[in-house]
């Protein structure tokens, strides 16, 4: 066992962590503000080879490994929590599938543009009735003559609208449950397929989360991703290695609510000293930071058996329950130690606050994770 | 097109430490950084490649460990590196590395622009550039604030001066030194980092650049440093209180008295 990072992680973390503190940092406030979708880090992130990082380079790939994927996520993660998801959704929730289910035919033409961060991607999954119980799919795709039908709609969608392709799932045979539902890959611009209302949210305000509406869209059979009727089986893999990066980002949005904090109760002063030199102040310090070491380095676990080849299902989602659960916490604790300054928008903490929410819930909530953990301890 | 990038390794300068005993650096523990003078060298270069198409070889003379500044301009985007290491080049003064370095361009062949940075952020001196072009008889320009290319070939510069703009058109091969103005520089990319991890570097020796042992390391360089010191400073307050009218006088009496101490003499005799 060896905790330290390698030399290439380590080259890594202080290559996105310069680009953070550079490029993403600066306009973090604006985009809360705006909720612009941040387009211009996203072009940023594909010049400096971010989008697809973790996919190997024969597909277009920076061949990153699932750390360096995690470290990437965390430290945008630390100074825009936006940043952080969108580079998550488009690695995890696109690439991924592609990667693991794809023919070579759709790795040419959907994985390669991707992982070059040409295109974007999304991953399409949850309807208004089909949260965690995902099997409950209305979308329905009808085999037609030399493809598919699809009707229906998904919401709460990631990158929906900003991005050029989307792995959507549907149900083939409403008779089978979970086994009667295929995965897909879409295009956007298709004839049928067309974008909703856009949510209004807590925090990730430049995040895009948009609705998709199906009428009658056709879908050639060459884009069925993975065989008809494993859907499902395709979306609960994707949702494993997507909860690495939403652990990540987590880890990211508790330090980096951390490093403001320290920063804050040394220059504020009360009572003629700083407030670091308060004990109460100083305890909670060393709870922050103890959570978020803890759930760093469940994150990195998880990465590392997903690296491996090992199974990493539980591991990851007791990484992603605890990390966004200490991302609360600490986020919380962050405005606390801010006083009154910590809930006005002049300092970045609740803005970190609202966004550390959004990790309990998305990509399976925290009951679901507590749900997978359970079944493997008890069997 | 080839642009050869002379670089330096150099210790993180903003966390150095001198040891007041002997007055020189505390090397020890000190991160070895590209000197952040020559990244804006780099970032012409890359630029410059840009524009026209062409290699960009980033060259340095160092320690073994100066490797890792090679990968790191190889990370953010030049094509090749090739490392001067040898014990025999240690101790060299601005003189004698800059006649390494000629040695070592000479023996890569044709080249159209040598990019330095405008100077080390340890030593400080600025000659190495400047000194590298008289050695291969190039044109120079120093400070430059802006490169670019032109139709005919040559090379466009604009040089910082202290009241206005130089203007030149240089013809190439040539040599400029470049400082911050000229572009902010860019960030090693990931698949920088890969291309850098996987690069073979040729390591040279005197021998491999035909270099004359005796204008070489310490034995070739003419200057001696005889002491370093960092200057002291002390300051010593006197604090002097004006609450009455007799210690205002009294303040403005001693105040006089400092001033003549130390040859100023109050204009008007100290009258308040």
């Amino acid at each position: 066992m060896d905790f330290s990072l390698t030399s290439t992680q380590t080259s890594i973390q202080q290559m996105v962590r310069a680009f953070a503190a550079r490029e993403v940092k600066p306009t973090a406030a604006v985009t809360d503000e705006t909720c612009a979708f941040p387009r211009d880090n996203v072009q940023k992130m594909q010049r400096y080879g971010l989008m697809g990082m973790n996919v190997p380079t024969e597909f277009g790939g920076a061949g990153a490994d699932d750390i360096s994927y995690a470290i990437a996520v965390e430290e945008l993660s630390k100074v825009c929590a936006t940043t952080g998801v969108i580079l998550s959704a488009h690695n995890s929730l696109f690439c991924d599938p592609l990667l693991k289910f794809g023919t070579p035919a759709q790795q040419e033409k959907y994985l390669i543009p991707a992982a070059n961060g040409k295109t974007l991607g999304a991953f399409a999954l949850t309807e208004p009735n089909a949260g965690t119980d995902a099997a409950s799919q209305v979308t329905r795709a009808r085999k037609v003559d030399g493809g598919y039908r699809l009707n229906g709609s998904k919401i709460f969608i990631t990158n929906a609208g900003e991005a050029d392709v989307y792995v959507v799932f549907a149900m083939t045979d409403p008779s089978k449950g979970t086994r009667g539902i295929s995965a897909f890959i879409l295009e956007k611009g298709w004839e049928g397929f067309s974008f909703g209302r856009v949510e209004e949210k807590m925090g990730i305000h430049g995040s895009s989360t948009r609705e998709l509406i199906f009428q009658d869209v056709f879908i050639p059979q060459e884009n069925l991703l993975g065989e008809e009727g494993k859907g499902f089986k395709i979306a609960m893999v994707t949702l494993d290695g997507g909860r690495i990066g939403i652990a990540a980002q987590a880890v990211g949005i508790a330090q980096g609510a951390l490093d403001e904090t320290i920063a804050y109760i040394k220059q504020r002063e009360q009572f003629n000293q700083p407030i670091s030199k308060f004990q109460a102040v100083q305890f909670t310090i060393a709870d922050m930071q103890t959570q978020t070491s803890a759930a760093r380095l469940l994150t990195y676990q998880a990465a590392d058996a997903k690296t491996r080849g090992l199974p990493y299902s539980n591991l990851a989602a007791m990484a992603k329950l605890f990390a966004s659960e200490t991302a609360g916490f600490v986020t919380n604790k962050a405005v606390q130690l801010h006083g009154g300054y910590g809930y006005t928008r002049e300092y970045p903490v609740e803005r970190m606050m609202r966004d550390a929410k959004i990790t309990e819930i998305y990509e399976g909530t925290s009951e679901v994770q507590r749900m997978v953990i359970s079944s493997h301890a008890i069997g | 097109m080839r642009i050869i990038v002379a670089i330096k390794q150099v210790p993180e300068t903003s966390k150095v430490k001198m040891d007041p005993e002997t007055g020189t650096m505390q090397r020890a523990g000190l991160e070895a950084i590209i000197n952040p003078l020559d990244l804006y060298a780099i970032e012409t270069a890359l630029r410059l490649k840009q524009a026209a198409g062409g290699l960009v070889t980033v060259l340095t003379m160092g320690p073994p460990k100066a490797e890792s500044a090679l990968r790191e301009a190889v990370a953010m985007g030049c094509d090749d590196a090739v490392l001067l290491s040898d014990r025999r080049f240690g101790g060299a003064d601005t003189w004698a590395t800059a006649y390494t370095l000629a040695q070592a361009v000479r023996r890569m062949g044709d080249f159209d622009l040598i990019v330095c940075g405008e100077r080390a952020t340890d030593g400080d001196t600025g000659q190495v550039g400047p000194s590298l072009a008289a050695f291969l008889d190039l044109p120079l320009a120093t400070y430059a604030s802006k490169a670019e290319w032109m139709a005919d070939g040559r090379l466009r510069v604009e040089r910082l001066e202290e009241d206005g703009r130089q203007v030149l058109a240089l013809p190439v091969p040539a040599l400029i030194t470049v400082v911050k103005e000229i572009a902010s520089p860019r960030l090693p990319t990931l698949r920088g980092m890969k291309t850098a991890k996987a690069l073979q570097i040729p390591v040279w020796g005197p021998e491999e650049i035909e270099a004359d042992p005796g204008r070489i390391g310490l034995k070739g360089s003419p200057t001696r440093v005889v002491k370093i010191e960092s200057p002291k400073l002390t300051r010593a307050a006197e604090m002097l209180p004006v609450g009455t009218q007799q210690e205002l006088d009294d303040a403005l009496a001693r105040t006089c008295q400092f001033l003549r101490q130390i040859g100023i003499e109050p204009k008007n005799g100290g009258a308040a």
